[in-house]
């Protein structure tokens, strides 16, 4: 077995009663003494702190970054403006999905990359292979540490313990900032659903940044927040996982994700598989799904979906809906049955489970 | 981690403690820490027959599913309602309101493998 990797961050976890599992190499986590449930509800009402040190993070810079990045990114990465991170995928020439990420644009030919911590080695070995003289990939993974602060108390909350600098801001832009003293780069992204901070800082500094933005938190109702809720939350805002719900296998276009693959005059790799995809139609979808609160089950990574006996699709997430109520999830099945409202049957343990699906975010803030 | 005293323990850190000619069954802390908050607990019905290794009900938390099983043989003399709308009582109180059935033993003698709580907890321990 591989030496479990830690973040700067671990001796606060361990402080603070955490239960740590072990998540792709990386001692994590999964909830504090709270609990997942608590934690969840935490972040949609009050305020919670993150700990996603363990992502991989990565400077593409050098006279043709642009196009490099053009190349790579289904999203028009190179075309936005300074100051803005974008999501994208990474895909294959068959369309398939190497990762997902965000992009942090400082400037032309100056990027920043946030990929997911599981990937992070795959992801470099991309960029490196696909990268030419004039654009260098710099791992800053393991010098760099990664804060996120999620819900309705957050920006507020940061913004004063950053002198009021932040607070115009708007979503999916990021800037160097201090908050609480540390230097860091604020970018306003999340994994949650909810509004919030992405604090990105030095590992020196990550303690001193954790226990400010901790105490800050506290008399908000604010909670340290596991891996456990971390997914719970993403899956109501509907927001897909690496590894569940993308993969090599599938398209952005299967998984819904369209609107982050840019085609108009762009060539990047695995934009002709894409083009094909969408003149010859889908033959999956992912679907949102919500199995009624009376029903008592929850369908799983790996359920199968069934119509007539048949094996139709594939659950690729699912869960309790903390705070949408029953069970919700995520699944692979054929055009015909992805319209909301139609009627699937998933495979629960032996067990036929009737469940619903259901269109847009299973959650949806407040505005 | 300490385990009360009055129970008997299986490997698959279940408790039983006598209520007459029954059994009650729970899991213990040690499981309860394991799975994290617990949301769902499908449990057989009075009458039901139990065997004992063989998988008598499910409990669901939020990240995962697991298999409760049987740690005797015998007929589900009693089920824990309250479970149903409330299956966080197994986290809150695991040997108290988080109980789970009471079995009637049909083996006596499976009676016999259970643990004391010192040995469980070495079995714990060694995890």
């Amino acid at each position: 077995m591989q030496p479990r990797l830690r973040t700067p961050l671990f001796d606060v976890h361990k402080r603070l009663g955490a239960r740590l599992i072990d998540f792709g190499g990386w001692e994590m986590p999964v909830s504090y003494p709270a609990g997942t449930i608590k934690e969840h509800k935490a972040v949609r009402e009050a305020v919670g702190l993150f700990d996603v040190s363990h992502m991989g993070e990565a400077y593409l810079r050098g006279p043709t970054a642009n196009a490099v990045v053009d190349k790579l990114c289904s999203n028009n990465v190179a075309g936005a403006p300074a100051g803005k991170a974008v999501y994208t995928l990474l895909c294959r020439p068959s369309g398939g999905v190497v990762d997902d990420c965000i992009f942090y644009k400082r400037g032309d030919n100056d990027y920043t990359v946030i990929v997911n911590a599981s990937n992070t080695a795959k992801d470099l070995d991309w960029f490196r292979e696909h990268t030419d003289v004039g654009c260098d990939v710099i791992d800053v993974s393991d010098d760099t540490a990664l804060i996120a602060v999620q819900g309705p108390r957050a920006i507020a909350m940061v913004d004063t313990l950053a002198g009021g600098t932040l607070a115009g801001m708007t979503s999916f832009t990021f800037r160097d900032a201090e908050v609480a003293g540390v230097a860091c780069v604020a970018a306003r992204t999340g994994y949650t659903g909810e509004d919030g901070f992405e604090l990105a800082c030095r590992n020196v500094d990550a303690v001193r940044l954790w226990d400010a933005l901790l105490a800050a938190a506290a008399p908000l109702g604010g909670l340290p927040i596991g891996l456990g809720a971390r997914d719970s939350l993403r899956l109501e805002a509907k927001l897909p996982l690496y590894g569940n719900d993308l993969d090599d296998d599938h398209t952005p276009l299967e998984a819904g994700l369209g609107w982050a693959v840019k085609l108009d005059g762009r060539d990047f790799l695995g934009a002709e598989a894409l083009r094909a995809q969408k003149r010859d139609g889908l033959r999956r979808q992912l679907v949102g799904f919500k199995i009624a609160e009376e029903t008592r089950a929850i369908a799983r990574h790996g359920y199968a979906v069934k119509q007539n006996g048949d094996v139709v699709g594939v659950v690729t997430s699912g869960g309790p809906g903390i705070c949408v109520g029953g069970a919700i999830g995520l699944a692979y099945v054929p055009p015909a049955l992805a319209t909301a409202g139609t009627a699937l049957t998933i495979d629960c343990r032996g067990k036929d489970v009737s469940a619903t699906v259901v269109a847009g975010k299973f959650y949806k803030r407040p505005q | 981690m300490s385990f009360p005293k009055d129970l008997r323990y299986t490997h698959d850190h279940e408790w039983l403690q006598a209520h007459g000619a029954s059994w009650r069954v729970g899991i213990t802390q040690f499981a309860v820490d394991a799975l994290g908050d617990i949301t769902l607990v499908d449990l057989p019905r009075e009458g039901d027959l139990v065997t004992k290794g063989q998988r008598f009900g499910t409990i669901e938390s939020v990240k995962s599913v697991s298999d409760l099983y049987a740690p005797v043989s015998g007929k589900v003399t009693a089920v824990n309602a309250a479970l149903k709308d409330a299956p966080e009582l197994v986290n809150t109180e695991p040997y108290g309101k988080g109980w789970m059935i009471e079995v009637e033993p049909t083996e006596k003698t499976e009676l016999d493998e259970l643990m004391n709580a010192d040995d469980y907890g070495k079995h714990v321990a060694a995890q």
